[in-house]
C-alpha cells in the first residue's frame, strides 16, 4: 500500500541536506563547546556559526538566540523566565494568553498560576481562532502597578492553522509595558520571520517542524527582558539555558531554517494551491463538513475540518488503514478522546468538537496524493459516521 | 492487491488474545489489533477500567508491535455505559443477578467491535475466547466448547447468532491453556496471566454492592426476610446484596441453617428456607438464542449450565414459544438464579441459551 503523509504539522522528515550538514557534528566535532582545548573550540565555532546564521535569518543579534531542546522547552523558558524574575523581585506577575495556544503554553500557564500565583488572563478568540487587538486591549486594562506582564500569543495555531496579528498585538502590548512572546513553532517554516518587524521580545521555534532534526530548537530572547531562567546549571547560553550544547541539533536547526528561507516563496505558493484544491474538494464532496480556522489567513499547507457526528479517533484509524496519515485535536492513542478544546474555543458545539481532522501538506506532497484523499474521503467519512452514530446516541 | 484475508483481533494485553493474534499472523492473515476502551466508574477522575488500564494498553500495543500488526484503541466508553452497565444496574434493580459478560459479548464485542472491524475492511473478528466453531452438515456453523474443559468459555458466547458465528474466529479454542502458554513463550510473548479478564471490569474496586448503592439507590432498600409461608424472620439490607443459595450473612437465627431461596422484588422481600427447599427441578428462561438459528420443533435432551461455573446437569428443554423455554432437570438443581444464563449443550456443542426468568 502506498502511504500518504499529511501530518507535517506534527513533524516533517529530515531534509537530506540538513542531515549532511549535521554529519560532521555527529562525528569529528564531538568536543564540548565549553572546553578550553581545541576540541571544544571546534565545537564552539560550529555552534556560533549556526547562531550567526539563525540571527541573520530572524533579524536579531546572535546572543539573543538561545538553543533549546525544541518548541516545548522554548515555550517553557519564555513563560517561566519572566515569572521567576517577577517572583524574585517581589513584583506581581500577570500572564495574558489565549485559548488556542499549544499545550506547552496552556499547561505551563496553569502551573505558573498554581505554583507561583501568576494572574492568568485569557483573551477570547473569534470563530476562526484569531485574537483581535481590541480583545487584547481589554485584557491589558487594570494591570497591577509595578508588575511584570507577559503576553504569549501563538503565531499560527497548530490545529486550525489560523494566523494571528502578532505584530499589531505586540505593538499594543508594548504600549501597556508588557513583554511579548510568540510561539512560532508552526510558522517558522512558512514565513520570513523578522523579529524587528514582529516587534516581539521572545519567539519559539522548533527544528523538526521545518525538516530539521527532532529534539532541538531555539528561543529568541531579546535584550532587556526580565528573565530568570528556569533551566539552571552551568553557564551555557549565558545562564539562560544550561546543558551541554547539542551540536548536531544546533547545526541542523540553522541549516533547516536556511533552506526553508531560501525555498519559501516556491513552497508556499505550491502548498497554498494544493491546500485550496484539497479544501475545495472536501467541502464540495462531503456533507456536513466545515473548514475550521480562517479560510485565507492560514498556514500554507494546512487544511483542517470539522465533520458533524464523526469520532475522529475512528476516522484516523480508517484513514490509517488506507495509508493516509492525518491527525486531529481530539484523538488519543489510549481510546479516551476528548472534545477538541480548540474547536470548543472557536464556538463549535458537541456535534462537531469530536470530529476534527487536520491534513497538513509538505514539500513532498503531490497533487496525486491530494486527489487520492479527495476521492476516498467521502466514503471513509460515511463509514465513520455509521460507527460514530452508535457511540454518540 | 493484497489477497490475504484481513482479520481484526480483540486484544487485551493478556496471554490468550496475544496468542490468538500470534496464531493468526502465523497462519498468514492480514491482522489488525484492536482494544476496547470500556467505561469504568472512575474513568473521569483519570482512573481506568480494570480491564483496560494504561498498563494493559501499553502491553497490548507492545505485543502488536512485536507481531508487526497495527493496533488501535477504540473508545467504547459511552456505548458500554449505556448498554452493559445500565443492563447490570437495571437487572439488579429488578431483583435479578445478571451476568453482564453475555450482554457485552452480544452488544459490544460481537456487534460494536465487529462493526469497527468491518469498517477497516476486515472479514472476521477474532477473540481469545476458549471456544471453537465447526461447520454442521446443513451448512450452519456450530459453536463448540473449547478444547480445554477447565477454560471453556462457550457459556458467555451462547448469545451468538449464525450471522455472527460466520464472522468470528477463536484461534486459542483448539488448545489447552498450557499449550497457549507454550505458544506465547515460543513467540516471546508475556506468558504471565496478569491481565486475566475481570468479570465486573467497570467497578473501581470490585465491590458491586457499593456500586449498586450508588447507582441504583432505589433498588437498595431494607425489607423483610420471609419464609415460604410468609413468616417474617428479620430484615435484609437491600435485595441486590444477596444471591440465591447464600447462607451466611443473613443475620437471622433459626434452629436449622437457612438459605436464600428467592428474591421477591414486588414485595422487596428475601425468601429463605432450609437446604431441602433449595433444590428446584425446573426453570423458565427467556430471551432464548438458538445458535442453529431456529427453534427446535420438539423438546430435546440437553446438559444445562445455570451459571458460568456450574456443572452441566441433564435435563429436558421444552420450547414454549420463540423466546422462552422450560427446562426440566432429571434431578433437582441448587441455586437456580434469575438473571443468570441457562445454556444448553449436546456433548461439546452449545445449542444456545436464555436468561433465567424464574
Amino acid at each position: 500500500m502506498t502511504r500518504i503523509y499529511l501530518d507535517h504539522s506534527a513533524t516533517t522528515p529530515l531534509d537530506p541536506r540538513v542531515l549532511e550538514a549535521m554529519l560532521p557534528a555527529l562525528g569529528d566535532l564531538y568536543g564540548n563547546s565549553m572546553s578550553v582545548h581545541s576540541f571544544g573550540r571546534d565545537a564552539e565555532r560550529t555552534i556560533e556559526q549556526a547562531r550567526d546564521t539563525i540571527a541573520r535569518l530572524l533579524n536579531c543579534r546572535p546572543h539573543e538566540v538561545i538553543f533549546t531542546s525544541g518548541g516545548t522547552e522554548s515555550d517553557n523558558l519564555a513563560l517561566r523566565g519572566p515569572a521567576q524574575s517577577a517572583r524574585t523581585d517581589g513584583r506581581p506577575f500577570t500572564l495574558i494568553t489565549t485559548p488556542v495556544e499549544h499545550a506547552a503554553i496552556t499547561v505551563t500557564a496553569r502551573q505558573l498560576q498554581q505554583v507561583l500565583g501568576a494572574a492568568l488572563r485569557i483573551v477570547p478568540v473569534d470563530h476562526f481562532g484569531r485574537v483581535s487587538p481590541d480583545a487584547l486591549r481589554a485584557a491589558l486594562q487594570n494591570l497591577p502597578p509595578d508588575g511584570i506582564t507577559l503576553v504569549s500569543l501563538i503565531y499560527a495555531n497548530n490545529e486550525v492553522g489560523t494566523l494571528n496579528p502578532v505584530a499589531e498585538c505586540a505593538a499594543l502590548a508594548h504600549e501597556f509595558g508588557a513583554i511579548v512572546h510568540t510561539d512560532a513553532v508552526q510558522a517558522a517554516g512558512n514565513f520570513a520571520l523578522d523579529i524587528d518587524v514582529l516587534g516581539v521580545d521572545m519567539l519559539s521555534i522548533s527544528s523538526h517542524k521545518l525538516y530539521g532534526p527532532k529534539g532541538t530548537g531555539a528561543l529568541v530572547l531579546r535584550d532587556g527582558v526580565d528573565f530568570l531562567s528556569s533551566h539552571s546549571g552551568a553557564r551555557h547560553e549565558d545562564y539562560r539555558r544550561a546543558g551541554t550544547h547539542n551540536t548536531p541539533g544546533i547545526v541542523g536547526t540553522a541549516k533547516a531554517l536556511e533552506i526553508a528561507r531560501a525555498e519559501l516563496d516556491d513552497t508556499t505558493a505550491r502548498l497554498s494551491a494544493l491546500r485550496d484544491r484539497l479544501i475545495d474538494g472536501v467541502l464540495s464532496r462531503v456533507p456536513d463538513v466545515e473548514l475550521t480556522g480562517h479560510p485565507a489567513d492560514r498556514l500554507a499547507g494546512h487544511a483542517s475540518f470539522a465533520f458533524r457526528s464523526v469520532e475522529s479517533n475512528t476516522l484516523l484509524m480508517i484513514l490509517d488503514q488506507h495509508g493516509i496519515a492525518a491527525s486531529s485535536g481530539s484523538a488519543c492513542k489510549v481510546g479516551n478522546p476528548r472534545p477538541s478544546s480548540i474547536l470548543e474555543a472557536l464556538g463549535y458545539g458537541p456535534d462537531w468538537t469530536r470530529g476534527g481532522l487536520r491534513l497538513t501538506l509538505g514539500r513532498h506532497t503531490t497533487q496525486d496524493e491530494i486527489d487520492t484523499v479527495i476521492d476516498v474521503l467521502p466514503d471513509i467519512i460515511e463509514r465513520t459516521r455509521k460507527l460514530s452514530a452508535i457511540s454518540m446516541s | 492487491m493484497n489477497q490475504k484475508p484481513r482479520v481484526v483481533v480483540a486484544m487485551s494485553g493478556g496471554v490468550d488474545s496475544s496468542v490468538a493474534a500470534a496464531l493468526l499472523v502465523e497462519q498468514g492473515h492480514d491482522v489488525i489489533g484492536m482494544m476496547l476502551r470500556l467505561w469504568s466508574e472512575d474513568c473521569g477522575a483519570g482512573g481506568s477500567n480494570r480491564c483496560c488500564t494504561p498498563d494493559q494498553m501499553a502491553d497490548a500495543r507492545r505485543i502488536a508491535d512485536q507481531l508487526g500488526i497495527p493496533f488501535y484503541v477504540i473508545d467504547t466508553q459511552a456505548v458500554f455505559r449505556n448498554t452493559v452497565v445500565q443492563y447490570f444496574i437495571d437487572r439488579y434493580a429488578a431483583g435479578q443477578t445478571p451476568n453482564p459478560c453475555l450482554e457485552c459479548n452480544r452488544l459490544i464485542r460481537f456487534e460494536w467491535l465487529l462493526d469497527h472491524a468491518r469498517a477497516v475492511g476486515a472479514d472476521c473478528l477474532a477473540t481469545g475466547h476458549y471456544a471453537r466453531t465447526a461447520p454442521a452438515p446443513d451448512g450452519s456453523i456450530r459453536l463448540l466448547k473449547g478444547r480445554d474443559p477447565r477454560k471453556d468459555q462457550s457459556y458467555v458466547l451462547s448469545v451468538l447468532t449464525q450471522d455472527k458465528l460466520r464472522q468470528v474466529l477463536f484461534p486459542v479454542g483448539d488448545y489447552v491453556k498450557a499449550e497457549v502458554r507454550a505458544i506465547a513463550a515460543r513467540h516471546g510473548l508475556p506468558v504471565a496471566s496478569k491481565h486475566d479478564s475481570q468479570d465486573l471490569c467497570f467497578l473501581a474496586d470490585g465491590d458491586y454492592r457499593r456500586f449498586l448503592a450508588e447507582h441504583a439507590p432505589d433498588a437498595v432498600r431494607p425489607g423483610p426476610i420471609l419464609t415460604r409461608d410468609g413468616r417474617e424472620l428479620g430484615q435484609h439490607t437491600g435485595l441486590p446484596f444477596y444471591t440465591i443459595g447464600q447462607r451466611k450473612g443473613l443475620g437471622i437465627s433459626a434452629p436449622e441453617p437457612l438459605y436464600v431461596l428467592a428474591i421477591d422484588p414486588a414485595r422487596n422481600a428475601l425468601i429463605v428456607g432450609t437446604r431441602a427447599e433449595l433444590g428446584r427441578s425446573a426453570l423458565i428462561a427467556g430471551h432464548v438464542n438458538w445458535i442453529a438459528g431456529s427453534v427446535p420443533p420438539e423438546p430435546l435432551r440437553a446438559d444445562v449450565k445455570i451459571r458460568y461455573t456450574a456443572r452441566p446437569a441433564p435435563a429436558a428443554v421444552h420450547p414454549l414459544d420463540g423466546q422462552r423455554v422450560q427446562v426440566v432437570f432429571d434431578a433437582p438443581v441448587r441455586d437456580i438464579t434469575p438473571g443468570q444464563a441457562a445454556v444448553f449443550y449436546e456433548g461439546d456443542t452449545c445449542l444456545g441459551g436464555g436468561i433465567i426468568a424464574l
